[in-house]
């Protein structure tokens, strides 16, 4: 029987409300009056010497308030990044500088050389027409490979050459695994792509900036996943400005996917430039723009070894990857090839030997940071298509394979530092043998060959990490942030309450969700519960929203600052009842004396916090809110079992996508609604990139894909009905509630069981195909064929 | 500039425009009904779709100025009279069908359209007729679950919660 509310109800969202009758609260939608408008000028060719930028003509435009080169920011700190990556030989990564706007030298197709401040934004566009720059192209380095060839043209003049950083993990047993991969009975090789991606959420990004002279105070309201790292690392590291005068404030933002985790120029320009101009500065990135200016994904270059024994055991791995990082370091980008990534490279496999090397390469292109999973895709694909690979090279059933070598006992250490508190890899693959009705596939195979089609089936598992992090982890690791999550619940006097959470919601429901586990723990009903998020006016510091951290981590905060209040209530409580505090019981709204008819209301406590005059003063204050900092012990381990069955035209080479089944294991769920919505969303952005997108480059450094016209979404029709499942539940042993997150699971675990099932279909027709780079588009796939 | 005078979601309204606004920005910036989303700058994400003279149009094709004398609807008149969400709405609600938000405007605006067109459409027509609106968030399956639930068809047999 669903529940009604509380933890396990699909309640339904709180937020839809506003979202369905045009009112809900975009950075677009805010205006403040006297505001000017940005249009920033930004280059056209990928790589070249700025000889002069001449904005004489553009400055007498009509309208035109101030326009800004780079000379304006020579004083004023770059972008920084937040993760610092050791290489193999113990050396720092190399770490060039970010200016706001161009200095001396354009770096990637779209980096911003000026900004035009005007009264309305056809003006500053006009005007910025007329400012005229001369660029000396260079030649650009846009191949990763070519990037690290010796004489290549270097991206940053101050860098010994394109390499980021040489990673290698663990170091330590490198020459181990390169020995059991020559003493193996047998070793599967690929070399695949991971294609570079755009995450595309639908609000483009969006900066007002706001200056109060009377008080020196500046707001930023920012399209961000989280506000309180936007002011930390804007007002510390860039603009100077200390945080007790600087707010940033998030309001209802139209997904994130992680491109809007990172701190931007353009955040920084609107901040700086609403003081300087002494008018709110309003900036909102077109489609075309954000092309060029969010950060990317994936992009990844991978040869992968997996060795096994005579009995089809694994015994080593071992995989090079080049990663691209674009021209620049985006916030996070360091950490998502290595720590997000080689961390994850045992999978759901008790394999005791495994090698990572990441080669880290800047490119005359658009900065690469973290895209839904951020890392964790990268290593399924390549484990889930290398052990696919196996069974076929093999002879043997792909699931029996994966099943023989499957971790069954936990907690488990990995050889690549993770410990795995909780799972159960059989559970989730039975489950998904339940769902996929495997016994039919021949049969509905035969159909489709009637129809002059090829059918295939592909499976892969997966594991993650999520619940990002364990500060003192992560600092070790070269994190310059700490990743907890604060929550403070604030009780008013006639029984309501408010949640100020770090976490951020843009698009994941927790309105609605964090409201049932606050309402289950005091046992009142969801509505008398408000969540408030994304404003650092209302919030102590917090880490926002990003690596399925928000329920496991901000979840987990909300629930201590919960226990604390509680904790005091029941001492108010005991006084209101004359008796001991450890005899007071707190159900369904109202306080009791174990094994007496006496109690309370949660609204008469609440109430006399606030009216104190029965109270006990000599012992507590008044007042009636608390606030909480959690630190996960660990990151928590979702992992699933997924089965995609396709049908290929032969025709064509297009592929249609017949059935999906996803088997997930997230521990305790709060709203199955919800979660489902997240696995599909992540199901759709997994296909997109196995199937349709690629963010494509040329030789010059000109982005081909820069616009819906080239960069293909998946739309409705190019998507099944999903069939998903979370039954599967080994709560996570070391966060209160028991969660795991569930944000990017279906797009970690999504592409691998759609190229291995276009791989069984080519197969299934006798053709010699062992892999095809995603995306596997029609062309893509008839070369294959044909080829 | 020139003076542009709509009807929208049933009462007049005016206001200055180039001959370069789109009806879009003229919604958003002139009259301040904010909920009609801009997504892209290619007319292909169908966030802001409203009703012009009862058709379906993406708000960024179309120059304010052709749409001077025109009946506008936008999501900030689907609402029933009385406020509550109207059939289209209540089900993106009880379906789960946005997540987001920004994309939900046009789809429940292109929604209304087919429903007006083919009152009860199958799975595959549903999905033919949203092409030109796209969802980041949702992978589609609730928003096309929803919109069969609108028609009035039993949307109990496809998976999900």
């Amino acid at each position: 029987m669903p529940k009604d509310g509380g933890i396990g109800a699909s309640s339904k969202r709180r937020e839809d409300v506003r979202f369905l009758t045009g009112a809900g609260n975009y950075t677009d939608d805010i205006n403040i009056h006297g505001q000017a408008y940005v249009h920033f000028l930004r280059s056209d060719v990928a790589h070249g010497t700025i000889n002069s930028v001449d904005t004489s003509a553009a400055a007498a435009m009509p309208g035109v308030v101030r326009i800004f080169t780079g000379t304006d920011f020579e004083g004023v700190g770059g972008m920084p990044c937040g993760w610092q990556v050791t290489d193999r030989h113990g050396q720092p990564m190399q770490e060039p500088g970010h200016p706001i706007l161009a200095q001396g030298k354009v770096r990637h197709v779209g980096e911003p050389i000026a900004a035009v401040v005007a009264d309305s934004l056809e003006q500053a566009r006009d005007a910025a027409e007329a400012i005229e720059v001369s660029i000396d192209a260079l030649p650009a380095v846009v191949d990763m490979k070519a990037a690290l060839a010796s004489g290549a043209t270097k991206v940053h003049d101050d860098l010994n050459d394109n390499l980021c950083y040489d990673w290698g993990f663990v170091e330590e047993n490198k020459d181990a695994v390169a020995k059991a991969i020559d003493e193996a009975a047998h070793v599967t090789t690929l070399e695949l792509v991971n294609n570079r991606l755009v995450a595309n959420p639908m609000e483009p990004r969006v900066a007002v900036g706001n200056y109060a002279r009377g008080t020196d105070e500046s707001t930023l309201y920012t399209t961000s996943q989280n506000p309180h790292v936007i002011r930390l690392l804007m007002g510390a590291f860039v603009l100077g400005i200390p945080e007790h005068k600087l707010r940033v404030v998030a309001p209802d933002v139209g997904g994130g996917f992680g491109t809007k985790i990172f701190h931007y120029q353009e955040e920084a320009f609107c901040t700086f430039a609403a003081k300087a101009c002494n008018r709110p500065v309003k900036w909102t990135s077109t489609r075309s723009e954000a092309f060029i200016s969010d950060a990317h994904g994936r992009d990844h270059v991978t040869k992968i070894e997996l060795a096994l024994d005579a009995d089809n055991n694994f015994t080593a791995i071992r995989t090079e990857t080049h990663a691209n990082m674009g021209a620049y370091l985006s916030t996070f980008a360091p950490s998502v090839p290595t720590w997000l990534h080689g961390t994850l490279m045992a999978g759901n496999y008790k394999t005791p030997l495994i090698y990572v090397n990441v080669k880290a390469v800047f490119t005359n292109t658009v900065p690469v940071d973290a895209y839904r999973g951020a890392g964790r895709p990268e290593a399924t694909f390549q484990l889930e298509r290398v052990v696919d690979k196996a069974a076929r090279e093999l002879g043997v059933d792909p699931i029996a394979l994966r099943r023989q070598n499957f971790i069954t006992e936990f907690p488990y250490a990995t050889p690549v530092a993770v410990e795995y508190d909780t799972g159960d890899y059989h559970g989730t693959m039975d489950k998904l043998e339940e769902m996929s009705d495997f016994a039919g596939f021949a049969a509905r195979r035969a159909e489709s060959e009637a129809k002059g089609k090829l059918r295939g089936l592909g499976v892969n598992c997966y594991i993650e990490a999520c619940g990002i992090a364990p500060s003192n982890l992560v600092g070790q690791l070269g994190a310059r942030a700490g990743l907890y999550e604060s929550a403070t619940v604030r009780v008013n006097a006639t029984g309501g309450l408010v949640v100020m959470t770090g976490s951020h919601s843009h698009g994941q429901g927790h309105e609605t969700s964090f409201a049932q586990v606050v309402a289950e723990m005091i046992g009142i009903d969801e509505s008398m519960v408000e969540i408030v998020h994304g404003d650092t006016a209302n919030t102590p510091m917090g880490m926002g929203t990003y690596g399925s951290r928000s329920i496991a981590v901000g979840g987990s905060a909300m629930v201590r600052a919960t226990e604390k209040i509680i904790a005091k209530a029941k001492k108010i409580a005991a006084h209101l009842l004359e008796a001991a505090e450890g005899d007071i019981e707190l159900k369904d709204g109202a306080f009791s004396v174990a094994g007496t008819d006496k109690s309370v209301a949660w609204g008469d406590v609440t109430l006399a916090a606030y009216v104190p005059h029965n109270y006990p003063l000599e012992d507590i204050e008044p007042g009636l809110e608390e606030t909480a900092f959690y630190d996960p012990a660990n990151f928590t381990y979702p992992s699933g079992a997924y089965a995609c069955e396709v049908e290929v035209d032969p025709d064509t080479g297009k592929v249609s996508i017949e059935r999906f089944a996803a088997a997930d294991d997230f521990g305790n769920i709060i709203n199955p609604m919800i979660v489902t919505g997240q696995v599909h969303g992540g199901l759709a952005q997994g296909i997109g990139q196995a199937l349709l997108e690629n963010c494509a480059y040329d030789e010059e450094g000109q982005l081909l894909s820069a616009s819906y016209m080239d960069y293909a979404m998946p739309r409705a029709d190019d998507l099944p009905m999903f069939d998903v499942d979370h039954s599967s539940q080994t709560p996570c042993t070391h966060n209160p509630l028991g969660v795991k997150g569930c944000g990017e699971a279906g797009a970690i675990g999504s592409p691998p069981s759609v190229v291995n099932a276009v791989i069984d279909a080519l197969q299934s027709a006798g053709k010699d195909v062992t892999h095809i780079d995603m995306p596997l588009s029609p062309d893509r796939v008839w070369e294959a064929m044909n080829g | 500039m020139t003076q542009v005078q709509i009807t929208v979601n049933g009462r007049s309204a005016s206001g200055d425009a180039e001959g370069r606004t789109l009806l879009s920005s003229f919604l958003r910036d002139t009259l301040k009904l904010t909920g009609t989303h801009v997504g892209c700058d290619t007319s292909q994400c169908g966030a802001c779709v409203v009703h012009v003279d009862g058709v379906a149009v993406k708000a960024c094709t179309m120059l304010a100025v052709e749409a001077d004398g025109a009946e506008v609807t936008t999501i900030e008149g689907m609402a029933n009279a009385d406020g509550s969400l109207n059939t289209i709405q209540q089900a993106f609600q009880d379906h789960h069908g946005l997540q987001c938000g920004f994309c939900t405007p046009g789809m429940v605006m292109t929604a209304a359209s087919l429903l007006k067109e083919n009152p009860h459409p199958t799975e595959a027509e549903v999905r033919e007729y949203l092409e030109g609106n796209i969802c980041r968030c949702t992978g589609y399956h609730n928003i096309v679950k929803a919109i069969l639930a609108a028609s009035g068809q039993d949307v109990g047999a496809i998976a999900a919660e």
